[in-house]
């Protein structure tokens, strides 16, 4: 229904597009501001469309996370998992949406109400907008026009995500102090030295990539990929691995889901949240999860590209559209979390921070060295 | 250049958008009967009797002061990496200089004990 409406909208303002640029040749030059109008259209409602699926895109990508996450979990401890609403439990996620929307929210009598409400949503608005620079894929053609299949190509994308995502900690800090009970405090106040422990180690981590690349821009990084015909992860296993190690940690992800770690810290640092607060927290994390599924496969492994472009035999691979092979990277690291989360135990804390500060950082490091050092030399 | 910020700027207003718009609907549908009791923060059950912000340990104000150390410095390595081609051995040289600082303080505050949890 939405869909069909989007597709109708995108169709109008695509066709509008075109006859514009048939009307008014003269003042197609880039920059030269001479026709705002075909320019509104390009930069304005076309973003917008491609705004507007996105967005429900990742939403509905998050709710059904949740569910594979709760499927996954459940078959490999040999149960079934969320079998009553609809087949399989696949209409869950819209039973648990509409659970949260409708519940009574509760703000404690000490809270700070302000921040209290702001919390949840300084923790999921820098989830939700780094998808603004993820390229889904390269190009495509509709309706006679190339759209391109990101939201936006900015020439500083990874500094942009990196920084955005940092935020979102600000959400975790503040909903611990502002809920002014101990189990939230002491919970936010270990996730958010987890996360900029882990945060610095990434971090650098991405530098060495960068080095590879020679852009900050996501769309370079892939293109730079095909140019060198070499995903980066196979230049940059190590870079890889403390990745995925930070991406857990800074998702809060098992083996480092200390700030949730029920047994001790009750809820985490949303145990005063209830109703729609609280989703959104929930929200968050799983767009989170997502978020670092794509950056990681847009960083090593080629984002949109195709495997083996120089085996003959394999070339029908390429036939295939650029998102859904996206689609696809990111689905296999989904589902590496979930697989981690119901294989490994929980880190101790001080183990946690010993593994962060001692171990990771000084790979980092040394790998960034490593690759100038080689960088300049061959 | 600045216009290809537009679709981000517009992408950042409609999550905003999508926050404030959702948190305000769900309060028109959820019920709010609250007592005194149901408004008191949890604790298992017992009774708060202090304030949550209690003092905490030094250790998260350590693990900070840290944090803005190497982040910043991490930040002034973004722009070194991306023209890394054209500097070359200049730029090797002088961000091993910039890392050799960098890793000697990291060496002092091993040392130090900062990086120790327990």
């Amino acid at each position: 229904m939405a869909s069909g409406r989007l597709t109708k909208a995108a169709h109008g303002a695509a066709r509008e597009g075109a006859a514009r640029g048939d009307g008014a040749p003269p003042a197609t030059e880039p920059g030269s501001g001479a026709e705002p109008r075909l320019n509104m259209i390009d930069i304005v409602i076309i973003p917008l469309l491609k705004i507007v699926i996105v967005f429900v895109a990742v939403l509905f990508g998050v709710a059904y996370l949740v569910l594979l996450e709760r499927k996954v979990q459940a078959w490999v401890q040999v149960r079934l998992g969320p079998m009553r609403v609809g087949p399989h439990g696949v209409l869950q996620p819209i039973a648990d949406a509409l659970k949260l929307f409708v519940k009574e929210d509760i703000t404690p009598a000490r809270a700070d109400k302000w921040v209290y409400t702001l919390a949840p949503m300084i923790s999921l608005v820098p989830a939700l907008i780094v998808f603004a620079v993820i390229p889904f894929g390269g190009t495509a053609h509709l309706f006679g026009k190339t759209v391109p299949l990101f939201v936006a190509d900015v020439n500083v994308g990874l500094l942009y995500i990196v920084s955005v995502a940092s935020i979102g900690v600000y959400g975790l800090i503040l909903a611990g102090y502002a809920s002014n009970s101990k189990y939230p405090l002491l919970s936010s106040l270990r996730a958010s030295a987890q996360l900029i422990s882990y945060e610095v180690a990434v971090t650098m981590t991405l530098v060495s990539l960068i080095l590879m690349a020679g852009t900050l821009s996501m769309v370079g990084i892939v293109e730079a990929q095909r140019q060198a015909g070499l995903w980066y992860v196979f230049a940059q296993p190590l870079a890889f691995f403390i990745f995925l190690a930070g991406g857990l940690a800074e998702t809060n992800r098992a083996p480092f889901d200390l700030p949730e770690a029920e047994q001790e810290l009750v809820g985490g640092f949303h145990t005063e949240y209830s109703g729609m607060r609280f989703a959104f927290f929930f929200l968050a994390e799983y767009a989170n999860m997502i978020v670092v599924s794509s950056v990681a496969t847009t960083l090593f492994f080629g984002g949109w590209l195709a495997p083996f472009p120089n085996v003959h035999a394999l070339a029908f691979l390429g036939l295939v559209p650029g998102w859904i092979w996206f689609l696809l990277k990111v689905f296999c690291f989904l589902y590496l979390f979930l697989w981690i989360r119901a294989t490994l135990p929980r880190y101790r804390y001080d183990q946690l921070m010993r593994l962060g500060w001692k171990v990771l950082i000084p790979l980092a490091i040394a790998n960034v060295i490593v690759t100038g050092a080689v960088k300049v030399l061959l | 250049m600045l216009q290809a910020y537009v679709p981000v700027l517009l992408f950042i207003l409609i999550a905003i958008g999508f926050a404030v718009v959702t948190l305000l609907l769900a309060g028109f549908v959820r019920p709010g009967k609250y007592g005194k009791v149901k408004l008191e923060p949890y604790e298992c059950g017992i009774e708060p009797l202090t304030d949550a912000r209690d003092r905490y340990s030094i250790r998260y104000y350590l693990v900070a002061m840290l944090f803005v150390i190497f982040d910043v410095e991490t930040v002034f390595m973004f722009p070194w990496a991306v023209i890394m081609d054209r500097l070359l051995v200049f730029g090797l040289v002088e961000m091993l200089i910039f890392l050799f600082i960098l890793i000697v303080g990291y060496f002092y505050a091993w040392r130090k004990g900062a990086l120790e949890w327990a």
